[in-house]
Protein backbone atom coordinates (compact mmCIF):
# COMPACT_ATOMS: atom_id res chain seq x y z
CA UNK A 1 0.00 0.00 0.00
CA UNK A 2 1.64 3.07 -1.31
CA UNK A 3 2.22 5.55 1.77
CA UNK A 4 0.26 8.55 2.15
CA UNK A 5 1.29 11.86 3.56
CA UNK A 6 0.42 15.26 5.44
CA UNK A 7 1.97 18.20 5.53
CA UNK A 8 1.23 21.41 7.51
CA UNK A 9 3.06 24.35 7.17
CA UNK A 10 3.36 27.33 9.36
CA UNK A 11 5.16 30.76 9.02
CA UNK A 12 7.04 31.05 12.82
CA UNK A 13 9.38 28.93 14.78
CA UNK A 14 7.50 30.10 17.99
CA UNK A 15 3.88 28.79 16.65
CA UNK A 16 5.57 25.50 14.86
CA UNK A 17 6.39 24.28 18.33
CA UNK A 18 3.41 25.06 20.10
CA UNK A 19 1.51 23.21 17.61
CA UNK A 20 3.97 20.39 17.68
CA UNK A 21 3.65 20.26 21.48
CA UNK A 22 0.06 20.18 21.19
CA UNK A 23 -0.42 17.50 18.63
CA UNK A 24 1.93 14.98 20.17
CA UNK A 25 0.30 15.34 23.43
CA UNK A 26 -3.12 14.41 21.07
CA UNK A 27 -1.26 10.96 20.38
CA UNK A 28 0.20 11.89 17.04
CA UNK A 29 3.50 11.01 15.77
CA UNK A 30 5.44 13.84 14.05
CA UNK A 31 7.87 12.27 11.20
CA UNK A 32 9.88 15.13 10.63
CA UNK A 33 10.14 18.76 10.89
CA UNK A 34 11.65 20.55 7.72
CA UNK A 35 13.28 24.55 8.74
CA UNK A 36 15.11 26.78 7.29
CA UNK A 37 17.11 27.05 10.52
CA UNK A 38 17.59 25.30 13.64
CA UNK A 39 14.20 25.31 16.27
CA UNK A 40 15.46 25.12 19.50
CA UNK A 41 13.84 22.98 21.63
CA UNK A 42 11.56 20.81 19.03
CA UNK A 43 14.17 18.07 18.82
CA UNK A 44 12.57 16.44 22.45
CA UNK A 45 8.98 17.83 21.22
CA UNK A 46 9.16 15.62 18.03
CA UNK A 47 11.27 12.87 19.88
CA UNK A 48 14.59 13.18 17.92
CA UNK A 49 17.35 12.25 20.00
CA UNK A 50 20.44 14.36 21.19
CA UNK A 51 23.22 13.66 18.19
CA UNK A 52 26.23 11.73 18.70
CA UNK A 53 28.44 13.69 16.38
CA UNK A 54 30.58 14.93 19.47
CA UNK A 55 31.27 11.38 20.55
CA UNK A 56 32.46 10.80 16.50
CA UNK A 57 34.60 13.79 16.96
CA UNK A 58 36.10 12.50 20.02
CA UNK A 59 36.83 8.64 18.71
CA UNK A 60 38.66 10.22 14.92
CA UNK A 61 40.74 12.53 17.43
CA UNK A 62 41.58 10.02 19.62
CA UNK A 63 42.85 7.58 16.66
CA UNK A 64 44.49 10.57 14.81
CA UNK A 65 46.68 10.87 18.45
CA UNK A 66 47.04 7.52 17.99
CA UNK A 67 48.31 7.23 14.24
CA UNK A 68 50.31 10.18 14.78
CA UNK A 69 52.19 9.30 17.83
CA UNK A 70 52.24 5.58 16.35
CA UNK A 71 53.64 6.73 13.23
CA UNK A 72 56.65 8.93 14.59
CA UNK A 73 57.88 6.33 16.93
CA UNK A 74 58.26 4.28 13.91
CA UNK A 75 59.98 6.80 11.26
CA UNK A 76 62.21 8.64 14.40
CA UNK A 77 62.96 6.02 17.06
CA UNK A 78 62.31 1.88 14.96
CA UNK A 79 63.07 2.78 11.18
CA UNK A 80 65.85 5.18 10.64
CA UNK A 81 66.62 6.90 13.79
CA UNK A 82 68.35 10.34 12.93
CA UNK A 83 71.08 12.28 14.69
CA UNK A 84 70.21 16.09 15.18
CA UNK A 85 72.02 18.29 17.68
CA UNK A 86 72.53 15.52 19.85
CA UNK A 87 69.39 15.55 20.97
CA UNK A 88 68.11 12.03 22.92
CA UNK A 89 66.06 10.17 20.48
CA UNK A 90 66.77 6.46 21.58
CA UNK A 91 62.83 6.09 22.94
CA UNK A 92 59.52 7.90 22.32
CA UNK A 93 59.60 9.01 25.72
CA UNK A 94 62.44 11.05 25.01
CA UNK A 95 61.52 12.66 22.09
CA UNK A 96 58.41 13.26 22.78
CA UNK A 97 58.36 17.10 23.34
CA UNK A 98 59.24 17.70 19.27
CA UNK A 99 56.67 15.69 18.71
CA UNK A 100 53.48 17.46 20.57
CA UNK A 101 52.83 19.78 17.51
CA UNK A 102 52.11 17.43 14.88
CA UNK A 103 50.31 15.06 17.61
CA UNK A 104 47.95 18.13 18.03
CA UNK A 105 47.58 18.71 14.43
CA UNK A 106 46.73 15.17 13.48
CA UNK A 107 43.95 14.55 16.87
CA UNK A 108 42.50 17.73 15.28
CA UNK A 109 43.03 16.74 11.90
CA UNK A 110 41.49 13.50 11.92
CA UNK A 111 38.44 14.60 14.63
CA UNK A 112 37.70 17.31 12.26
CA UNK A 113 37.21 15.87 9.22
CA UNK A 114 36.06 12.29 10.64
CA UNK A 115 33.01 14.04 12.63
CA UNK A 116 32.36 16.19 9.31
CA UNK A 117 32.62 13.27 6.19
CA UNK A 118 29.91 10.97 9.13
CA UNK A 119 28.26 14.00 9.29
CA UNK A 120 27.51 13.85 5.88
CA UNK A 121 27.16 10.51 5.12
CA UNK A 122 24.44 9.92 7.98
CA UNK A 123 22.74 13.20 6.81
CA UNK A 124 22.91 11.78 3.00
CA UNK A 125 23.63 15.47 2.08
CA UNK A 126 26.56 14.47 -0.56
CA UNK A 127 27.68 16.41 -3.93
CA UNK A 128 24.74 15.56 -5.90
CA UNK A 129 22.09 14.29 -3.77
CA UNK A 130 18.84 15.39 -5.06
CA UNK A 131 17.29 17.68 -1.87
CA UNK A 132 13.68 15.86 -0.39
CA UNK A 133 12.32 19.25 1.47
CA UNK A 134 8.66 18.90 -0.14
CA UNK A 135 8.37 22.45 -0.18
CA UNK A 136 11.00 25.03 -1.64
CA UNK A 137 9.92 28.16 0.87
CA UNK A 138 11.10 25.18 3.87
CA UNK A 139 14.67 26.56 3.20
CA UNK A 140 13.48 30.38 3.34
CA UNK A 141 10.92 31.05 5.61
CA UNK A 142 8.51 28.59 6.40
CA UNK A 143 8.43 25.42 8.52
CA UNK A 144 6.72 22.51 7.64
CA UNK A 145 5.39 19.24 9.51
CA UNK A 146 5.65 16.09 7.91
CA UNK A 147 2.92 13.46 9.28
CA UNK A 148 3.24 10.26 7.85
CA UNK A 149 0.15 8.12 7.96
CA UNK A 150 2.06 5.02 8.35
CA UNK A 151 3.46 6.36 11.89
CA UNK A 152 -0.17 7.00 12.71
CA UNK A 153 -2.35 3.75 12.59
CA UNK A 154 -4.41 4.85 14.82
CA UNK A 155 -6.05 7.98 13.03
CA UNK A 156 -7.40 8.14 10.02
CA UNK A 157 -6.24 11.33 7.43
CA UNK A 158 -9.19 13.25 7.92
CA UNK A 159 -8.67 13.49 11.76
CA UNK A 160 -4.87 14.08 11.54
CA UNK A 161 -6.03 17.22 9.24
CA UNK A 162 -8.75 18.35 11.92
CA UNK A 163 -6.71 18.31 14.56
CA UNK A 164 -3.76 19.76 12.21
CA UNK A 165 -6.47 22.64 11.56
CA UNK A 166 -6.73 23.24 14.47
CA UNK A 167 -3.05 25.10 15.48
CA UNK A 168 -2.07 27.76 13.82
CA UNK A 169 -1.16 26.84 10.30
CA UNK A 170 -0.77 28.38 7.04
CA UNK A 171 -1.34 25.48 4.49
CA UNK A 172 -2.50 21.93 4.68
CA UNK A 173 -1.69 19.53 1.81
CA UNK A 174 -2.65 15.85 1.92
CA UNK A 175 -0.58 13.49 -0.87
CA UNK A 176 1.67 10.50 -2.18
CA UNK A 177 4.15 9.68 0.10
CA UNK A 178 7.77 9.64 -2.23
CA UNK A 179 10.45 8.87 -0.73
CA UNK A 180 13.45 10.56 -2.53
CA UNK A 181 16.33 9.48 -0.68
CA UNK B 1 36.17 32.00 14.62
CA UNK B 2 37.51 32.81 18.12
CA UNK B 3 34.47 34.16 19.81
CA UNK B 4 31.48 32.83 20.31
CA UNK B 5 29.08 35.87 20.40
CA UNK B 6 26.47 36.91 18.13
CA UNK B 7 27.75 40.33 17.06
CA UNK B 8 30.04 37.36 14.99
CA UNK B 9 27.59 36.38 12.54
CA UNK B 10 28.14 39.94 11.09
CA UNK B 11 31.11 39.35 9.50
CA UNK B 12 32.11 35.61 10.27
CA UNK B 13 31.66 34.20 6.67
CA UNK B 14 33.43 36.21 5.00
CA UNK B 15 36.45 36.27 7.92
CA UNK B 16 36.97 32.87 6.98
CA UNK B 17 36.43 33.25 3.23
CA UNK B 18 39.77 35.59 3.84
CA UNK B 19 41.72 33.45 5.85
CA UNK B 20 41.19 30.27 3.52
CA UNK B 21 42.27 32.74 0.48
CA UNK B 22 44.87 33.98 2.49
CA UNK B 23 46.36 30.32 3.38
CA UNK B 24 46.26 29.71 -0.42
CA UNK B 25 48.16 32.66 -0.92
CA UNK B 26 50.38 31.79 2.04
CA UNK B 27 50.92 28.10 1.07
CA UNK B 28 52.49 29.26 -2.24
CA UNK B 29 55.58 30.98 -1.03
CA UNK B 30 57.12 27.92 0.63
CA UNK B 31 56.63 26.07 -1.98
CA UNK B 32 58.14 28.49 -4.43
CA UNK B 33 60.89 28.63 -1.77
CA UNK B 34 61.87 24.80 -2.34
CA UNK B 35 62.86 25.25 -5.64
CA UNK B 36 61.65 22.24 -7.08
CA UNK B 37 57.96 22.57 -7.27
CA UNK B 38 57.08 19.34 -8.72
CA UNK B 39 58.72 17.47 -5.97
CA UNK B 40 56.77 19.14 -3.31
CA UNK B 41 55.07 15.96 -1.55
CA UNK B 42 58.76 14.96 -0.28
CA UNK B 43 57.58 16.78 2.61
CA UNK B 44 54.96 14.45 3.39
CA UNK B 45 56.03 10.94 5.02
CA UNK B 46 55.68 8.89 1.91
CA UNK B 47 57.64 5.66 1.63
CA UNK B 48 60.32 6.26 -0.67
CA UNK B 49 63.29 4.47 -2.40
CA UNK B 50 66.08 6.42 -0.16
CA UNK B 51 66.29 3.56 1.88
CA UNK B 52 63.11 4.65 3.26
CA UNK B 53 64.40 8.07 4.52
CA UNK B 54 61.67 9.86 6.52
CA UNK B 55 61.06 13.51 6.83
CA UNK B 56 62.45 14.82 10.24
CA UNK B 57 59.40 15.46 12.89
CA UNK B 58 61.95 16.83 15.18
CA UNK B 59 61.87 20.15 12.65
CA UNK B 60 59.56 23.19 13.17
CA UNK B 61 59.86 23.46 9.50
CA UNK B 62 57.79 19.55 8.93
CA UNK B 63 55.53 20.97 12.11
CA UNK B 64 54.30 24.01 9.44
CA UNK B 65 53.42 21.33 6.93
CA UNK B 66 51.14 19.86 9.13
CA UNK B 67 49.76 22.62 10.76
CA UNK B 68 49.21 24.81 7.45
CA UNK B 69 47.48 22.02 5.78
CA UNK B 70 45.23 20.95 9.29
CA UNK B 71 44.50 25.03 9.75
CA UNK B 72 43.89 25.24 5.33
CA UNK B 73 41.58 22.03 5.43
CA UNK B 74 39.76 22.12 8.87
CA UNK B 75 38.90 25.88 8.18
CA UNK B 76 37.48 25.09 4.87
CA UNK B 77 35.37 22.43 5.97
CA UNK B 78 34.43 24.63 8.95
CA UNK B 79 33.30 27.05 6.12
CA UNK B 80 31.50 25.01 3.54
CA UNK B 81 29.27 22.88 6.34
CA UNK B 82 28.31 26.39 7.20
CA UNK B 83 27.76 26.97 3.95
CA UNK B 84 25.43 24.38 2.76
CA UNK B 85 22.05 25.26 4.11
CA UNK B 86 22.53 28.97 2.79
CA UNK B 87 23.24 27.52 -0.52
CA UNK B 88 20.19 25.24 -0.76
CA UNK B 89 17.85 28.22 0.49
CA UNK B 90 19.85 30.38 -2.63
CA UNK B 91 18.96 26.37 -4.90
CA UNK B 92 15.61 26.33 -3.31
CA UNK B 93 15.25 30.72 -4.32
CA UNK B 94 16.76 30.77 -7.84
CA UNK B 95 15.00 31.02 -10.91
CA UNK B 96 17.89 30.49 -14.01
CA UNK B 97 18.03 26.39 -14.80
CA UNK B 98 22.26 27.13 -14.47
CA UNK B 99 21.93 28.64 -10.64
CA UNK B 100 19.09 25.47 -9.69
CA UNK B 101 21.66 23.01 -10.92
CA UNK B 102 25.03 24.52 -9.58
CA UNK B 103 23.48 25.44 -6.24
CA UNK B 104 21.63 21.88 -5.70
CA UNK B 105 25.17 20.83 -6.53
CA UNK B 106 26.77 22.71 -3.75
CA UNK B 107 24.02 22.00 -1.47
CA UNK B 108 24.81 18.71 -1.41
CA UNK B 109 20.79 18.07 -1.12
CA UNK B 110 20.12 19.91 2.11
CA UNK B 111 17.02 20.03 3.49
CA UNK B 112 16.76 20.90 6.82
CA UNK B 113 15.25 18.43 8.60
CA UNK B 114 15.13 18.47 12.49
CA UNK B 115 17.84 15.45 13.09
CA UNK B 116 20.00 17.22 10.64
CA UNK B 117 20.20 20.49 12.79
CA UNK B 118 20.43 18.66 15.55
CA UNK B 119 23.41 17.40 14.27
CA UNK B 120 24.41 20.49 12.14
CA UNK B 121 24.62 22.39 15.58
CA UNK B 122 26.91 19.96 16.96
CA UNK B 123 29.39 19.58 14.47
CA UNK B 124 29.64 23.37 14.04
CA UNK B 125 30.18 23.89 18.07
CA UNK B 126 32.89 21.15 17.62
CA UNK B 127 34.47 22.74 14.55
CA UNK B 128 34.67 25.90 16.15
CA UNK B 129 36.45 24.48 19.22
CA UNK B 130 38.25 22.49 17.13
CA UNK B 131 39.33 25.90 15.04
CA UNK B 132 40.13 28.13 17.93
CA UNK B 133 43.33 26.10 18.85
CA UNK B 134 43.93 25.71 15.34
CA UNK B 135 44.61 29.29 15.43
CA UNK B 136 47.07 29.38 18.34
CA UNK B 137 48.81 26.42 16.96
CA UNK B 138 49.11 27.72 13.62
CA UNK B 139 50.41 30.95 14.44
CA UNK B 140 52.83 29.69 16.99
CA UNK B 141 54.31 27.04 14.79
CA UNK B 142 54.65 29.53 12.08
CA UNK B 143 56.80 31.61 15.07
CA UNK B 144 58.34 28.72 15.96
CA UNK B 145 60.28 28.41 12.17
CA UNK B 146 61.89 31.59 13.12
CA UNK B 147 62.26 30.88 17.27
CA UNK B 148 64.35 27.60 16.81
CA UNK B 149 66.93 29.26 14.46
CA UNK B 150 69.79 30.71 16.09
CA UNK B 151 69.80 33.77 14.19
CA UNK B 152 70.03 37.38 16.34
CA UNK B 153 66.59 39.05 16.49
CA UNK B 154 64.92 35.72 15.67
CA UNK B 155 66.12 33.41 18.43
CA UNK B 156 63.56 34.71 21.34
CA UNK B 157 60.65 32.98 23.14
CA UNK B 158 58.14 35.51 22.79
CA UNK B 159 57.49 34.94 19.65
CA UNK B 160 54.63 32.51 19.75
CA UNK B 161 52.46 34.75 21.52
CA UNK B 162 53.59 37.99 19.57
CA UNK B 163 52.66 36.07 16.47
CA UNK B 164 49.21 34.99 17.42
CA UNK B 165 48.61 38.63 18.72
CA UNK B 166 49.80 40.08 15.23
CA UNK B 167 47.79 37.51 13.35
CA UNK B 168 44.59 38.54 15.16
CA UNK B 169 46.07 42.27 14.91
CA UNK B 170 46.66 42.10 10.95
CA UNK B 171 43.72 39.87 10.58
CA UNK B 172 40.97 42.15 12.09
CA UNK B 173 42.42 44.70 10.19
CA UNK B 174 41.66 43.11 6.76
CA UNK B 175 38.38 42.09 7.91
CA UNK B 176 37.85 45.81 8.47
CA UNK B 177 38.94 46.81 5.27
CA UNK B 178 37.63 44.29 3.16
CA UNK B 179 34.60 44.74 4.84
CA UNK B 180 33.53 48.33 4.58
CA UNK B 181 34.03 48.05 1.35
CA UNK B 182 31.89 45.04 1.00
CA UNK B 183 29.07 46.62 3.07
CA UNK B 184 28.86 49.80 0.90
CA UNK B 185 28.79 47.75 -2.31
CA UNK B 186 26.32 45.52 -1.04
CA UNK B 187 24.41 47.05 0.70
CA UNK B 188 24.87 45.10 3.93
CA UNK B 189 24.19 48.22 5.98
CA UNK B 190 21.04 46.47 8.04
CA UNK B 191 23.34 43.42 9.02
CA UNK B 192 26.93 45.04 9.90
CA UNK B 193 26.37 47.67 12.05
CA UNK B 194 28.69 50.77 12.98
CA UNK B 195 28.16 48.61 16.39
CA UNK B 196 30.17 45.69 14.66
CA UNK B 197 32.83 47.93 13.24
CA UNK B 198 33.15 49.55 16.52
CA UNK B 199 33.66 45.80 18.05
CA UNK B 200 36.03 45.15 15.79
CA UNK B 201 38.41 48.47 16.81
CA UNK B 202 38.34 47.72 20.03
CA UNK B 203 40.01 43.86 19.23
CA UNK B 204 42.51 46.06 16.78
CA UNK B 205 43.55 48.26 19.62
CA UNK B 206 43.92 45.49 22.19
CA UNK B 207 45.83 43.04 19.97
CA UNK B 208 47.56 46.24 18.28
CA UNK B 209 48.58 47.32 22.10
CA UNK B 210 49.81 43.55 23.09
CA UNK B 211 52.21 43.42 20.11
CA UNK B 212 53.36 46.58 20.86
CA UNK B 213 54.48 45.58 24.38
CA UNK B 214 56.09 42.29 22.57
CA UNK B 215 58.03 44.89 20.07
CA UNK B 216 59.05 46.91 23.97
CA UNK B 217 59.57 43.55 25.37
CA UNK B 218 62.27 41.81 22.82
CA UNK B 219 63.77 45.02 23.03
CA UNK B 220 64.00 45.23 26.58
CA UNK B 221 64.80 41.56 26.45
CA UNK B 222 67.91 42.08 23.70
CA UNK B 223 69.54 44.10 26.31
CA UNK B 224 68.82 42.47 29.34
CA UNK B 225 69.96 39.30 28.01
CA UNK B 226 73.77 40.69 27.75
CA UNK B 227 73.91 38.64 24.80
CA UNK B 228 75.86 40.84 22.09
CA UNK B 229 74.49 39.41 18.96
CA UNK B 230 70.58 39.94 20.37
CA UNK B 231 71.60 43.45 20.94
CA UNK B 232 73.54 44.59 18.12
CA UNK B 233 70.95 42.86 16.32
CA UNK B 234 68.17 45.22 17.65
CA UNK B 235 70.09 48.40 17.53
CA UNK B 236 70.19 47.82 13.49
CA UNK B 237 66.87 47.27 13.56
CA UNK B 238 66.29 50.58 15.16
CA UNK B 239 68.79 53.11 14.06
CA UNK B 240 70.86 50.70 11.19
CA UNK B 241 70.11 51.09 7.34
CA UNK B 242 66.25 50.13 8.30
CA UNK B 243 65.50 52.48 10.79
CA UNK B 244 63.04 53.21 8.35
CA UNK B 245 61.27 50.14 8.16
CA UNK B 246 61.41 49.87 12.14
CA UNK B 247 60.16 53.51 12.16
CA UNK B 248 57.23 52.88 9.69
CA UNK B 249 56.05 49.14 11.75
CA UNK B 250 56.58 51.14 15.32
CA UNK B 251 53.92 54.51 14.01
CA UNK B 252 52.09 52.50 12.02
CA UNK B 253 50.91 49.16 14.68
CA UNK B 254 51.76 50.59 18.01
CA UNK B 255 50.62 54.31 17.94
CA UNK B 256 47.69 53.95 15.11
CA UNK B 257 45.47 51.50 16.66
CA UNK B 258 46.15 54.14 19.90
CA UNK B 259 43.59 56.39 18.61
CA UNK B 260 40.56 54.06 18.82
CA UNK B 261 40.10 54.82 22.48
CA UNK B 262 38.50 57.93 21.46
CA UNK B 263 34.69 56.76 21.18
CA UNK B 264 33.99 58.95 17.80
CA UNK B 265 37.32 57.82 15.76
CA UNK B 266 36.56 53.97 16.30
CA UNK B 267 32.84 54.71 15.14
CA UNK B 268 33.86 56.96 11.90
CA UNK B 269 33.73 54.14 9.30
CA UNK B 270 36.05 56.63 7.10
CA UNK B 271 38.85 56.84 10.10
CA UNK B 272 38.57 52.87 10.45
CA UNK B 273 38.94 52.20 6.51
CA UNK B 274 42.16 54.54 6.72
CA UNK B 275 43.80 52.55 10.29
CA UNK B 276 42.91 49.45 8.42
CA UNK B 277 45.35 50.28 5.60
CA UNK B 278 47.98 51.82 7.55
CA UNK B 279 47.60 48.36 10.15
CA UNK B 280 47.98 46.43 7.01
CA UNK B 281 50.76 48.32 6.09
CA UNK B 282 52.50 48.22 9.55
CA UNK B 283 51.92 44.18 9.76
CA UNK B 284 54.03 44.02 6.16
CA UNK B 285 56.68 46.09 7.11
CA UNK B 286 56.60 44.07 10.70
CA UNK B 287 57.09 41.04 8.52
CA UNK B 288 59.94 42.93 6.70
CA UNK B 289 61.98 44.28 9.62
CA UNK B 290 61.91 40.47 11.18
CA UNK B 291 63.23 39.07 7.99
CA UNK B 292 65.29 41.22 6.33
CA UNK B 293 66.95 43.23 9.27
CA UNK B 294 67.55 39.88 11.07
CA UNK B 295 69.46 38.83 8.26
CA UNK B 296 70.87 41.32 6.17
CA UNK B 297 73.88 41.81 8.81
CA UNK B 298 74.27 38.53 11.08
CA UNK B 299 77.37 36.91 12.40
CA UNK B 300 79.97 37.32 9.47
CA UNK B 301 80.55 41.37 8.38
CA UNK B 302 81.54 39.93 5.28
CA UNK B 303 78.78 38.73 4.33
CA UNK B 304 76.67 41.67 5.19
CA UNK B 305 74.40 43.40 2.52
CA UNK B 306 71.03 45.15 1.49
CA UNK B 307 68.56 43.57 0.19
CA UNK B 308 67.01 45.15 -3.03
CA UNK B 309 63.73 43.24 -4.15
CA UNK B 310 64.15 41.93 -7.90
CA UNK B 311 61.20 42.43 -10.55
CA UNK B 312 60.40 38.77 -10.05
CA UNK B 313 60.04 39.23 -6.05
CA UNK B 314 57.56 42.26 -6.24
CA UNK B 315 55.76 40.43 -9.20
CA UNK B 316 55.30 37.23 -7.65
CA UNK B 317 53.94 39.35 -4.00
CA UNK B 318 51.48 41.83 -6.14
CA UNK B 319 50.31 38.30 -8.19
CA UNK B 320 49.33 36.46 -4.97
CA UNK B 321 47.35 40.07 -4.09
CA UNK B 322 45.56 39.39 -7.20
CA UNK B 323 44.82 36.09 -7.18
CA UNK B 324 43.65 36.29 -3.51
CA UNK B 325 41.17 39.23 -4.82
CA UNK B 326 40.24 37.18 -7.79
CA UNK B 327 39.05 34.37 -4.94
CA UNK B 328 37.48 37.26 -2.89
CA UNK B 329 35.42 38.96 -5.56
CA UNK B 330 34.10 35.42 -6.93
CA UNK B 331 33.29 34.36 -3.24
CA UNK B 332 31.68 37.94 -3.21
CA UNK B 333 29.77 37.13 -6.23
CA UNK B 334 28.10 33.69 -6.03
CA UNK B 335 28.28 32.35 -2.22
CA UNK B 336 25.85 34.23 0.36
CA UNK B 337 28.49 36.50 2.75
CA UNK B 338 26.16 36.20 5.68
CA UNK B 339 25.37 32.99 7.56
CA UNK B 340 22.21 33.31 6.14
CA UNK B 341 20.65 30.29 8.65
CA UNK B 342 22.41 31.96 11.48
CA UNK B 343 21.47 35.42 11.18
CA UNK B 344 17.62 33.96 11.30
CA UNK B 345 18.20 31.84 14.54
CA UNK B 346 18.92 35.38 16.08
CA UNK B 347 16.17 37.73 14.26
CA UNK B 348 13.60 37.47 16.99
CA UNK B 349 16.27 38.62 19.66
CA UNK B 350 18.40 41.28 17.67
CA UNK B 351 15.33 42.41 15.63
CA UNK B 352 14.28 44.63 18.16
CA UNK B 353 18.20 46.30 17.81
CA UNK B 354 17.20 47.08 14.22
CA UNK B 355 15.02 50.32 15.66
CA UNK B 356 17.34 51.81 18.14
CA UNK B 357 20.51 50.28 16.35
CA UNK B 358 23.25 52.84 15.91
CA UNK B 359 23.30 52.05 11.95
CA UNK B 360 21.60 54.20 9.68
CA UNK B 361 18.81 52.00 8.18
CA UNK B 362 18.20 51.81 4.31
CA UNK B 363 14.50 51.23 3.66
CA UNK B 364 14.38 48.84 1.56
CA UNK B 365 18.27 47.66 1.28
CA UNK B 366 17.66 44.04 -0.10
CA UNK B 367 20.49 42.74 -2.57
CA UNK B 368 20.36 40.49 -5.19
CA UNK B 369 21.64 37.56 -3.18
CA UNK B 370 20.31 37.68 -0.07
CA UNK B 371 16.74 38.96 0.31
CA UNK B 372 15.06 36.74 2.28
CA UNK B 373 16.34 37.32 5.62
CA UNK B 374 14.27 40.60 7.36
CA UNK B 375 10.68 40.09 5.94
CA UNK B 376 9.50 36.42 7.91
Amino acid sequence: MADRVIYAMYDDDDVIKTAAKKLVADGIHITDVFSPFPIHGIDPIIGVKHTRMGNVAFLFGLFGLGLALFGMRYFMIVDWPMNIGGKPNFSLMENLPSFIPVAFEFTVLFAAHGMAITYLLRNKTLPGMPADNPYPRTTDDRFVMEILLSDNPSFTAEEIQAKVKQTDIVQVEEKEFKKIK
Amino acid sequence: MLFRQKWRMAINRSAEAMTIFAVFMAGMFPLIHMGRLWVGYWVLPLPNEFGSLWVNFNSPLLWDVFAISTYLSVSFVFWYIGLIPDFATIRDRAKSPVAIKAYSLMSFGWSGRAKHWNRFEIVTLVLAGLATPLVFSVHSIVSFDFATSVIPGWHTTIFPPYFVAGAVFSGFAMVQTLMLVLRKAMHLENYIHTKHIEYMNIVIMTTGSMVGVAYLTELFMSWYSGVEYEAYAFLNRATGPYWWAYAFMMTFNVVSPQLMWFKKLRRSLLFTFFISIVVNTGMWFERFVIIVTSIHQDYLPSSWSMFYPTWVDIGVYVGTIGLFFMFYMAYVRYFPVLAIAEVKTILKSSGESYKNGSAELNSGSDDGVLTNNKNN
